[in-house]
């Protein structure tokens, strides 16, 4: 009690200490948010916004949907399409990110060691996010060494098409640069777990296995699902990797948003971002229900 | 009820590179006996009950239970259950699952692992927090359910590891005669890790010394208090004075001594002294004493004695003890 009253009367009222931060967030964060929900219920024409209060961004987004129903509209697959490759990529950062961490956490013993390898696994982050795909492509190219090698090893007689500019190269793409978002909170919530019990464990008869299933993954759960939301909400927005990696010719919720930008239809692309938040919060809202992350900050 | 068995550590060795932590040891733990180990912080009792529990491979030397040797067995094998030290519960488990553990990890099947669990629960009073987690629970009852846990395979023997020391004082005292009163219910051999003497003093059948990963003196209690056996138990125990003589150090308790203002009775004092220091502590005084040739002289004067003849910071005294109370020691290693 004394200690909390000392801090009362001695700093500045609270209001004041939250003030710059709230600022920031107020203007870089709520406002922007606020006026894209704005824009996006604005009317617009070929070469001009007009402000007034409309559906039709939404109305014309999702077009169709209710009649081609059982089928799945342009957007609607594009969705779905954007929802798998989260999945996928989810599955193997998740199954990657997990088996480094866990691999840096318990089996290297000294913290130097750790240190340094902890250092090694941003190694790709030392260069911008278009160079590393770029890389990709003089090794996953038609010519590219893969192919020349499996050629050359005589595995396939032509080369395989499938390795570049296609769901496997964004899918590897994707993989490669958020794994790190998946070792870092996994690795976290791993260096916290006493090492006491998992001798108390050893001591009851469990194996290396069920050590890791009834002890380790559980422990981990809040780490994985900061990790799966670093994760899900880059891929659900990405649109840079689907066009380097895809060759353009794979569409994502994303992509919708840029295409309209680019045509200058403000409120349809606004409409779009609004939705694609929308669809994001409600994974987020769905793995925060599985574990309590505010248990983990 | 598990079968009466004794534990023998047969020239144990613990060696960390270039250290040894602990130096060829030989003890037996008879069938039922509350054996403390007992040392100051890295004497090696730890690596000890480490290397019983088999949390600690054996660089040179045996450890048999029973009549299995069970050095290279792991700890599931062993027949041991160990409690750790700030006892390593799982976070994330109900009290009940806690205690089910171990036989979630045999395979037994869950309503039957829980009614066991349930069964340990009662034991240890903790049954209506079965559902509670780790966080909710107090020392003492987190302690009650890590004992739970231990016990419920059924072991052999239970390994102890400071299992008092994350305690207020009040609670180590009422944990500690549960804890006897445990041992002597199951009839198994506890062996308990402590750098306390009162608590190895008043929990422990068999008393074993530590230092500098040896063992000094094995005996019971009594004996270790009455006879140390070398000056470091002597100085580690308390209570007693390490007194050079021609003759080699010896130990003379401090309750043994006795004061008396400078000239009464200095023809058979053994020693004169000033007073440094009066502590009162309830039933009788701590005087520490000034001497040349012995740094840190204390005698325990009951009230009694003191009121009849009070002393002052600076006094002159005699310092007489009787000829039984002297008690030879082994120099320090």
């Amino acid at each position: 009690m004394t200690a909390k009253t000392a801090i009362d009367q001695t700093g500045a009222p609270g209001w004041l200490q939250a003030l710059p931060f709230g600022l920031v967030f107020l203007f870089f964060f709520v406002l922007p948010l606020a006026f894209v929900v704005i824009v996006s219920f604005w009317d617009y024409n070929d070469y001009e916004m007009l402000p007034s209060f409309t559906t039709r961004s939404y109305v014309e987004t999702f077009e169709g949907c209710l009649a081609e129903l059982p089928n799945l509209c342009t957007i609607l697959k594009t969705y779905v399409s954007t929802a798998k490759f989260c999945l996928i990529v989810w599955l193997a950062t998740l199954l990657v990110g997990f088996t480094i961490a866990y691999f840096l956490a318990f089996h290297i013993k000294t913290v130097t060691t750790q240190m340094v390898l902890f250092l090694v696994c941003t190694i790709p982050f030392w260069t911008s996010n278009v160079i590393r795909m770029i890389s990709w492509i003089p090794l996953l190219g038609r010519n590219g060494l893969v192919n020349l090698a499996l050629e050359k090893a005589h595995i396939v007689n032509a080369p395989l098409e499938w390795l570049l500019y296609s769901p496997f190269s964004v899918t590897l793409a994707f993989v490669h640069l958020f794994t790190f978002f998946m070792v870092v909170p996994i690795f976290n919530s791993m260096m916290r777990i006493d090492r006491r019990l998992v001798e108390a464990a050893y001591d009851a008869g469990a194996s290396g296995w069920q050590t890791l299933w009834n002890l380790i993954i559980p422990l981990c759960k809040p780490g994985v699902v900061i990790g799966s939301i670093f994760v899900v909400t880059i891929v659900m927005g990405d649109f840079v990797t689907f066009d380097v990696m895809g060759g353009e010719q794979i569409a994502s919720a994303g992509k919708v948003v840029e295409t309209r930008l680019n045509a200058l239809q403000f409120p349809p692309a606004a409409a779009n971002a609004v939705i694609l938040l929308g669809v994001t919060l409600l994974i987020i809202v769905g793995l925060n229900r599985i574990v309590d992350v505010r248990k983990e900050l | 009820m598990p079968q009466p068995t004794n534990l023998e550590l047969v020239h144990v060795t613990k060696r960390y590179g270039a250290t040894v932590a602990v130096d060829a040891i030989d003890l037996k733990v008879p069938a039922g006996c509350y054996c403390c180990l007992l040392g100051p912080s890295g004497c090696g009792k730890t690596s000890t009950l480490r290397m019983i529990a088999g949390h600690e491979s054996v660089t040179i030397g045996d450890v048999l239970i029973g009549a299995t040797n069970v050095t290279d067995l792991p700890p599931a094998k062993r027949g041991t259950a160990m409690m750790f030290q700030s006892y390593a519960l799982f976070p994330h488990l109900s009290c009940l699952d806690n205690v089910a553990f171990s036989l979630k990890m045999r395979g037994v099947e869950k309503t039957k692992r829980r009614a066991k669990a349930m069964e340990l629960l009662e034991r240890v009073d903790m049954a209506q927090y079965a559902q509670r987690v780790p966080a909710q629970l107090s020392g003492g009852q987190q302690q009650r359910v890590a004992l739970a846990r231990a016990l419920i395979t059924d072991p052999q023997i239970l390994l102890l590891d400071e299992p008092l020391s994350a305690l207020d004082p009040f609670l180590r005292v009422k944990m500690r005669a549960e804890l006897r009163r445990l041992q002597k219910q199951l009839g198994i051999p506890f062996v308990h890790v402590t750098h306390g003497q009162d608590e190895a003093l008043a929990l422990a059948d068999l008393v074993v010394v530590m230092n500098k990963g040896r063992i000094e003196q094995a005996a019971a209690p009594r004996d270790v208090f009455e006879r140390p056996a070398t000056e470091f138990i002597a100085r580690f125990l308390g209570g007693h004075n390490v007194i050079a003589t021609p003759s080699g150090p010896v130990a003379v308790r401090a309750d043994r001594v006795s004061l008396r203002r400078n000239g009464v009775g200095a023809n058979e004092a053994r020693l004169t002294a000033s007073v440094r220091a009066i502590e009162y502590q309830g039933a009788h005084y701590q005087v520490a004493l000034d001497h040349p040739a012995n740094s840190d002289l204390t005698a325990l004067v009951s009230d009694e004695v003191f009121a009849a003849q009070p002393l002052n910071v600076g006094d002159n005294v005699s310092v007489l003890w009787a000829d039984q109370d002297i008690h030879a020691l082994a120099p320090a290693s």
